[in-house]
């Protein structure tokens, strides 16, 4: 009670605490909805302290040095493997989608005019893309890239399939961040005789990137904890692909594969620790950096 | 030169935006092209409608009423579970929270939209299976305990779309209300609340879109049997999960309707975006 005393004082700033409980009694309905709302609280924050308390305190004792060498066997299930693969399909889908993103965010926002048909058209396809399931894009990378392209189960036909997931976040976090940057930039450049393109890239781009950034992040962050849109394009195989045609199992998918053989436990706890850390560290960055753009606006 | 280059670069953009079309076409084409055709091998009906799930029996039969009504049921669990809790919470953050709390909450709720869902999965897998077969019996695999993990998963949307709409509501609103005597929680769910409905709406059919859509996490806490729902306590197969689980090791026929089911959520999946749009527009 003592807790919920001290949230509430803001809002009852000028009243005590007795006060108000003294108050609420001719309300026994607002007392009720208050007490929801605190339970409600209580419960979202109880879940996520107990989610990543019971698997950090579960996990941790299991990071040994043997999980990080460098070979996968049965014996050893090590996590090497599969970390080296998430970061050449992050890199790759990386290549990909951001040039495409930030390129269309740059048409939609700098060159199209507002209102055009095709702009729409571009808006709602790329709204719809956003709402696909991670598994509808794993079942289309396996028809599109795996079979009818015949690359097999491979890095390449993953990071494809990834990287069209999450073109729709990148073109939006820069389309909001071109939008933030004032118009008065562009018309100071282009009264100094810069062209548009040059504007863009030189004035535009420059004072957008922290939004940008924010959105790649992010995006990192979702390839990372993406499980479904991989098994069936990327495969399972635990191994660094020696090319970019062969297959290899992320970090997450390492995961998955681990908790349902159900043999090593213990190492998915651990790899749990290792995938958490990971996606809390990419989300921490990333609302740093957005914050320090809305600082920057402020000024 | 430099006119050369201005318009090239802007036929690179153009092209560029161009790819969310074709990439949306191509997902259309191929899903649609290798799913119907098997929905008319089996006969749409007897697809949609079958009830009996069991591709190696000779013959077959590919009936997916099961996975249709178990997504069905788990989102609607979910919902059950998630809607208010997330709801409730949002009007903490929005109208109880302090500042200092609120800069440790919101991140905190944020981290939980950012959980990879493999880890819910293993989280439902080791906490709250065991939970739910201690406590309300069954083997603990089933429809109320993927109806909770998925509870749990949609929250973070939840609350944070609904928590923009409830802060987008004029403070006036509630000033009047208080002004008219009014207490904090009658202003704020009688008159705040409704205010933002279309907002706390359209956050609530986007839960649906990542209930429905979801696969690891269900595939671990759910039972996956192909069978009609039997029950709270009781095992169950979704959508999703059903591509997963047998996309591995089917062929033929068999493989082309598991396409088919993908088809069947993709466009459950649409009619859940158009909706939203929808929502978003009548916002405006």
């Amino acid at each position: 009670m003592r807790k919920q005393k001290q949230l509430a004082t803001p809002i009852y700033g000028k009243q005590s605490f007795l006060e108000k409980l003294i108050s609420y009694k001719k309300k026994p309905g607002s007392l009720i909805m208050a007490i929801l709302v605190m339970l409600a609280t209580a419960f979202t924050l109880f879940i996520i302290l107990y989610i990543l308390g019971y698997i950090l305190a579960k996990g941790i004792p299991y990071i040994t040095p043997s999980l990080f060498s460098w070979e996968y066997n049965s014996e050893n299930v090590s996590l090497m493997p599969a970390l080296i693969t998430t970061i050449e399909m992050t890199v790759l889908s990386l290549v990909i989608a951001v040039p495409l993103g930030i390129f269309t965010a740059i048409y939609l926002v700098e060159y199209a005019k507002s209102g055009n048909r095709l702009v729409k058209l571009i808006r709602l396809t790329t709204e719809t893309l956003s709402g696909i399931p991670s598994i509808i894009y794993g079942l289309f990378g396996m028809l599109f890239f795996v079979t009818y392209l015949k690359w097999k189960y491979s890095l390449l036909a993953g990071g494809l399939t990834l990287s069209i997931m999450i073109l729709p976040l990148i073109m939006r976090t820069t389309e909001e961040a071109l939008l933030a940057v004032p118009a008065s930039y562009r018309e100071a450049s282009f009264g100094l005789g810069a062209g548009r393109l040059r504007t863009v890239f030189r004035v535009v781009l420059p004072s957008a990137i922290p939004g940008i950034l924010a959105g790649v992040i992010l995006a990192i962050g979702r390839i990372v904890g993406e499980t479904a849109a991989l098994i069936y394009t990327a495969g399972t195989v635990a191994q660094v692909p020696p090319t970019l045609l062969s297959s290899g199992r992320t970090l997450a998918v390492h995961m998955y594969l681990l908790s349902s053989e159900g043999l090593n436990t213990n190492q998915a706890y651990a790899t749990a620790v290792v995938l958490l850390i990971l996606v809390v560290l990419i989300n921490g960055l990333s609302s740093l950096v957005s914050r320090k753009l809305s600082k920057g606006k402020q000024v | 030169m430099k006119q050369f280059r201005e318009s090239a670069m802007r036929l690179v953009f153009f092209i560029a935006a161009l790819t969310s079309i074709l990439a949306v076409l191509l997902i259309c084409v191929f899903l649609f092209a290798n799913g119907i055709p098997a929905m008319s091998k089996v006969g749409f009906f007897d697809f949609i409608l079958g009830e009996n799930w069991a591709p190696q029996d000779v013959p077959p039969s590919f009936g997916i009423l099961p996975m249709i009504l178990g997504s069905v049921y788990i989102t609607a669990g979910a919902l059950i579970i998630g809607v208010p809790i997330g709801i409730l919470t949002a009007v903490f953050l929005a109208k109880y929270c302090p500042q200092r709390a609120h800069r440790i909450l919101k991140p905190a709720v944020d981290l939980l939209a950012g959980i990879p869902s493999v880890v819910y999965g293993f989280f439902g897998l080791v906490v709250l299976v065991p939970f739910v077969r201690d406590n309300f019996g069954g083997d603990g695999s089933s429809i109320l305990t993927a109806s909770i993990l998925l509870g749990i998963m949609i929250l973070p949307t939840i609350v944070s779309v609904s928590e923009s709409a409830i802060r987008a509501v004029p403070q006036e609103y509630y000033e009047n209300a208080v002004a008219l005597g009014a207490t904090h929680e009658r202003a704020v769910f009688r008159v705040v609340l409704p205010a933002a409905k279309s907002g706390v709406f359209a956050s609530v059919v986007l839960g649906v879109g990542r209930a429905i859509g979801e696969a690891m996490a269900v595939i671990m806490v759910a039972g996956n049997q192909a069978r009609m729902p039997a029950g709270l306590l009781k095992g169950i197969r979704t959508l999703t999960t059903n591509i997963v689980t047998e996309m591995g090791y089917a062929a033929d026929l068999h493989r082309e309707v598991l396409i088919a089911t993908g088809v069947v959520l993709f466009v459950f999946i649409l009619i859940i975006n158009i909706s939203f749009s929808l929502i978003k527009r009548r916002q405006k």
